[in-house]
């Protein structure tokens, strides 16, 4: 490898070649203030927090785009990029409405914890605000308060290049600059998924998850009401992250505990509807290979995806499985036959639902999600908003005893749990498929092919000579590569998977703050622990879903399933406004 | 996009006209500033039926030919007056006068900045820096550049139109 020499505050450190004043600096042990800078985005030199002087240059540089070449001498703290530094910082917070005591991000807000890091105690301009009324609540999952705003454009380079759907923008120039949907108009009269990856890279208070934690707060305080929780896989490798503890910690057991003590009436588990949904989605991926039916077959869980795909591929629509996410037959099923098995009026059952992901949010209010005759799911709670209601209550989490969910529809495998990982759903899947269709055990339930970071994997699959070749997307702009092979006619897969968000769930719009590359890879690897741990890990070995098709539904793809837990897609197209 | 920002809705004859366009700069790098170019020099601003068509054409996000749009300050989305003045704002015609003639057009024309005649004959406007600060203050219609103005000079030159 190349590398240069360079100066960084009068300590000479050789970086390889071609690295910029920021991660030079890094490789010095200082760490430059930044704001826009995001490493898993190419967003560069839009707020000039990160100046620093270069002897010889002009003017100062900006140390996140800047490369270094040899015998370069930076001053990161002179005086001249300390007061320049400082005061495109008060020039932002001029701008900006420092409401941090109401603000969501309180705590965990980049501008906050960069005006404490410069230890800015006065305000030399006078504020004014930008941008005035301007918060967007037209979505059920997102809000956006662009009085917040500080411009800095993650939000823009997420939404297009790790999702490829663009619905943010900047809008005209200078002082009048915004970043919003298509011609400044509603979030909710554009195509945006809900996916929630902008929240995840705003650094301050401008785009989160709509709360909804009072309409569980008084469900809870009805006595009327049953309520049952569901939560989703990706929940028990982050809840511990919300509460505190270190990134990845698998804390299934608790998570059960303290739903029990918020007085839930009972604990269930969405991998328990992951195993359903695996014996309903494997069946019709067998019905449609032997019978001519649309292939490749696409899965249908996450419901950023499917609003994805009804915008921008309607043609593609008969390639989605017909099955309904595991959270809406969790719903179905709650109040149909759980309702019937415990003898409770399932117009008194309420169903909430943790969940990784605020397109959940979105897709419990479609108008297809009412099979069971009330609507199937009645609140989706994202990760933080859980969060949020644990330390409004005041549970110590960490002192938790361990507890089992409830049965049955608290039962599940380890199949079920790795549906929230990229590639999960496809590795389930392939457990199932594979032995039904040749009836024999498979040798290893790991199909390491499907797992990883990597955007696209692909694997080819032996059902006793019929080759399965399968493809597994995460990122809504790896998805679209697939989508354009299909509509090419160039894609020889018969299944593929695609999650919305990166990693999958567990990356998902409404996890933790922050969620990034190096968080994700941590809750990976203890989705793979939990998988591990479980005793049973295909999901037709599940001894609920058994006792649910001989008590209840038949068989897979029978008429009941069929009115319970398919469900059918919408035309929308790109443009609506 | 409200729609109520978009006085007319571009007919079917339209979008061909576009189609055309767009062929004709489509494989440039820079097409987009191109065909808005053309596009608004056709229809006098950019309709919002127009920038979806260009997108689409262009195979590029709404989001950003609306960036675009909207950052130049020559496009525009709404209809203009068949005269556009456009009005220097910076500081050089600001010491030399521009805020006299600025009340003078609004005198005669009784509209302020932003806005066109009912007749839509004028139009408005500020401009950054038109770069001919040694005849300051300075205005230009449409293609014409005014320079040395005063408040009479103004009146006249509007009148004479
Ligand atoms: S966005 Fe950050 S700085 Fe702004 S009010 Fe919220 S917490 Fe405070
Ligand atoms: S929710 Fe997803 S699709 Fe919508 S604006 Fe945010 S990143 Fe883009
Ligand atoms: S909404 Fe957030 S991420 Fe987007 S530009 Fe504004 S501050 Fe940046």
């Amino acid at each position: 490898m190349e590398t240069v020499r360079v100066t960084i505050d009068g300590q000479e450190v050789e970086v390889p070649s071609g690295s910029t004043i920021l991660e030079a600096a890094r490789i010095a042990g200082v760490d430059i203030p930044t704001l826009c800078y995001h490493p898993d985005l190419d967003v560069k030199a839009m707020c000039r927090v990160c100046v620093v002087e270069v002897v010889g240059a002009r003017t100062l540089q900006a140390a996140c785009t800047q490369p270094v070449s040899e015998g370069m001498i930076v001053k990161t703290s002179s005086p001249l990029a300390r007061e320049a530094r400082r005061m495109n910082v008060e020039l932002i917070l001029s701008n900006h409405p420092q409401d941090c005591l109401n603000c969501i991000r309180n705590q965990k807000c980049e501008l906050q914890t960069l005006a404490e890091k410069l230890g800015i105690r006065e305000q030399r301009f006078e504020r004014r605000s930008r941008t005035k009324n301007n918060l967007d609540i037209s979505s059920p999952s997102l809000v956006r308060d662009m009085e917040k705003c500080i411009l800095c454009r993650r939000c823009v380079a997420v939404c297009q290049q790790v999702q490829g759907v663009s619905a943010l923008g900047p809008i005209n120039r200078g002082i009048d600059t915004i970043v919003a949907p298509v011609g400044g108009c509603e979030l909710n009269s554009v195509a945006c998924t809900l996916c929630g990856q902008c929240v995840h890279v705003c650094p301050v208070g401008a785009i989160y998850e709509k709360d909804d934690t009072q309409k569980v707060w008084s469900a809870l305080a009805d006595p009327t009401k049953h309520v049952v929780v569901q939560t989703a896989p990706a929940i028990r490798v982050a809840i511990g992250e919300e509460m505190g503890l270190e990134p990845g910690a698998l804390v299934t057991g608790k998570l059960v505990a303290v739903l029990r003590r918020l007085g839930f009436d009972k604990v269930f588990d969405t991998d328990f509807s992951a195993d359903l949904t695996i014996m309903e989605e494997g069946h019709e991926l067998i019905h449609r290979l032997q019978n001519g039916g649309t292939l490749p077959m696409i899965t249908s869980c996450s419901p950023g995806w499917i609003k994805f795909i009804e915008h921008f591929y309607p043609e593609l629509l008969d390639h989605l499985s017909t099955c309904k996410s595991p959270q809406q037959m969790f719903g179905a099923l709650a109040k149909t036959y759980y309702a019937q098995k415990a003898g409770i009026d399932p117009k008194d059952i309420f169903v909430v639902s943790i969940m990784p992901c605020t397109a959940k949010k979105f897709e419990c209010g479609r108008e297809e999600m009412t099979d069971s005759g009330y609507p199937d799911v009645d609140v989706v709670l994202t990760t933080r908003e859980l969060g949020r209601m644990l330390r409004e209550a005041g549970i110590n989490f960490a002192t938790l005893p361990e507890e089992e969910f409830d049965a049955p529809l608290g039962i599940s495998t380890g199949a079920g749990v790795i549906f929230g990982a990229t590639g999960g759903v496809m590795e389930a899947a392939l457990r199932t498929v594979y032995e039904v269709v040749t009836g024999k055990e498979l040798p290893s339930v790991d199909f390491t092919e499907v797992r990883g970071l990597e955007g696209i994997k692909e694997a080819t699959i032996d059902l006793d000579g019929q080759k399965v070749k399968v493809a597994v997307a995460h990122g809504l702009a790896n998805a679209k590569k697939i989508l354009e092979l299909i509509k090419e006619g160039k894609a020889d897969y018969q299944f593929i998977e695609v999650m919305s968000c990166p990693g999958g769930c567990i990356g998902g719009g409404g996890q933790p703050i922050p969620t990034n590359k190096e968080v994700i890879k941590k809750r990976l690897a203890a989705i793979y622990d939990a998988d591990k741990g479980m005793k049973l890990r295909k999901s037709h070995e599940n001894p609920a879903v058994k006792a649910l098709y001989e008590e209840f539904l038949g068989k897979p793809l029978g008429e009941k399933s069929h009115h319970l837990l398919h469900t059918h897609y919408v035309k929308r197209g790109k443009y609506k406004i | 996009m409200p729609a109520e920002k978009y006085s007319s809705t571009p007919n079917s004859g339209l979008l061909s006209d576009i189609d055309d366009i767009i062929r004709k700069h489509q494989n440039r790098d820079g097409a987009l500033i191109d065909v808005l170019h053309d596009v608004q020099a056709l229809y006098g601003y950019l309709p919002e039926q127009a920038m979806k068509r260009i997108a689409e054409g262009l195979s590029l996000p709404l989001s950003k030919v609306y960036g675009v749009a909207t950052f130049y300050s020559l496009f525009t989305l709404e209809p203009k007056g068949q005269y556009v003045i456009r009005l220097c704002e910076s500081a050089p015609c600001h010491i030399r006068g521009a805020v006299q003639v600025l009340s003078a057009i609004e005198e005669e024309l009784k509209i302020k900045p932003g806005e066109t005649t009912p007749d839509s004959k004028f139009t408005l406007e500020f401009t950054s820096c038109l770069g001919v600060c040694g005849v300051a203050p300075a205005i230009m219609i449409n293609d014409q550049v005014y320079g040395n103005l005063t408040p009479e000079k103004v009146k006249e030159i509007l009148r004479s139109l």
